[in-house]
């Protein structure tokens, strides 16, 4: 067992969930604007 | 008498492996059919072990059957992508396009995933962790997918883990969520104001998904791309045919090569091995983090927010669709009978979905 692999690593446990709210935040803010520019379309 | 004798020639070659795996694919049958247990994979996973765990078995080897559908679909994995385009055509997104805000819930609940990579990596070398901790995508394509491009030795356990903890949902996530949120916060209610979606936003959904996933990890761009496409051919209305027979014979067919075939990995010199139960163990961590990290996300925004949210429906971002957004919409309406999540925990657990494809992107960016 490699306790220090643990602390080694959380490097991308940092990098991996900014990445991932990153990502989903612009997917959101993209989202949002494309319900906006086509809102009361017909469904 | 010695073509009589040749008769029993397999019988010396059994081993007391063989057995255990024939108990352990026994095991998965069971649960199978009789507790309901993602049947879909667990029946063909289950028969597959016994298929592959006789003495000089020829379903696989050079010519066998199991092994050149591994070849063909597994080893490339061509079949879990094609499974996304049933997986993305069977998904309706209007939920969580009526409130995209739900989405960062779903990103959220990967924490699982991250946090069971550090410590998979105290134990494994990084490519296998990885591959072990992919299995807090709780999305059995995702899972395959990576667990192959990175090469992991491990994939039949990684398999066994990730489908049995997706189904097992309901029995791993209601202790950790009612650990982490008081009474009253599980009785928050948040009512339903339904914004009507234009079919536009819809179409042009999966196409933004694809191209910001895309852009941001070009590894996931097979995952993301053939969910989302599936997607596409759901919601553009002019391929009705297509999206049926995506959602359900292309899913069904898929399922069922996939499901025995995965059986490759559970012959009993790969699968039994003391390495087997610590993934066990670290999958079911994944899992657990992940549900903590969406509810304990939902806790934060609420010091901030002036609306609440009842911060059970964070863990509904694990990607297992629909189940984890049932659970918590029944956690719901147990503490207030008036009190319904569910198009909430619905939108969140489908953001999931993609959260998690997008996770399984960044690992193979961070570690191929």
């Amino acid at each position: 067992m490699n306790a220090y692999a643990f602390i080694e690593n959380l490097k991308y446990m940092g990098v991996g969930m900014l990445g991932i709210f990153l990502v989903i935040g612009m997917i959101v803010l993209c989202t949002m604007l494309i319900n906006r520019l086509f809102s009361g379309k017909t469904k | 008498m010695k073509e009589l004798l040749e008769l029993f020639s397999s019988f010396g070659h059994i081993t007391f492996g063989h057995v255990i795996m024939w108990l352990i694919g026994g095991i998965l049958i069971y649960l199978a059919i009789k507790k309901d247990m993602e049947p879909t994979l667990l029946l063909p996973m289950g028969f597959g072990a016994i298929l592959v765990n006789l003495p000089f078995s020829g379903a696989i080897g050079a010519e066998g059957p199991l092994t050149t559908l591994f070849n063909a679909g597994i080893s490339n994995e061509l079949f879990p992508l094609i499974l996304f385009i049933g997986i993305g055509a069977m998904i309706d997104f209007g939920p969580l396009l009526s409130n995209p805000k739900l989405m960062i819930f779903g990103a959220a609940a990967q924490f699982g995933i991250f946090f069971t990579l550090c410590l998979a990596s105290m134990f494994f070398d990084i490519n296998d962790a990885a591959s072990i901790a992919i299995i807090g995508a709780a999305d059995g394509p995702t899972a395959i997918s990576v667990a192959i491009k990175l090469g992991s030795q491990y994939l039949g356990a990684i398999m066994v883990a990730a489908y049995s903890y997706m189904a097992l949902v309901p029995i791993i996530q209601p202790p950790v969520i009612k650990l982490l949120t008081t009474k009253k916060e599980r009785m928050i209610r948040m009512p339903y104001e339904g914004k009507s979606v234009s079919k536009t936003t819809k179409i042009l959904f999966p196409i933004i998904i694809t191209v910001i996933a895309g852009l941001f990890s070009p590894e996931s761009v097979a995952l993301v791309g053939f969910l989302m496409f599936g997607n596409l051919i759901r919601e553009c209305g002019v391929l009705d045919s297509l999206s049926e027979t995506a959602q359900k014979v292309l899913a069904n067919l898929i399922t069922i090569f996939l499901g025995i075939t995965i059986a490759c990995q559970m012959e009993a010199e790969k699968f039994l091995q003391k390495e087997t139960l610590l993934i066990l163990g670290l999958g079911l961590f994944a899992f657990i983090f992940d549900t903590a990290g969406g509810v304990l996300f939902a806790k934060l925004i609420n010091l901030f927010s002036k609306k609440k949210i009842n911060p059970m429906i964070g863990a509904a971002g694990i990607s297992a669709f629909p189940m984890s957004g049932r659970v918590v919409h029944k956690m719901g309406i147990k503490e207030d009978p008036q009190n319904f999540l569910l198009m909430h925990s619905i939108g969140v657990n489908v953001s999931g979905q993609i959260a998690s494809v997008i996770a399984g992107g960044l690992i193979l960016k961070f570690f191929m």
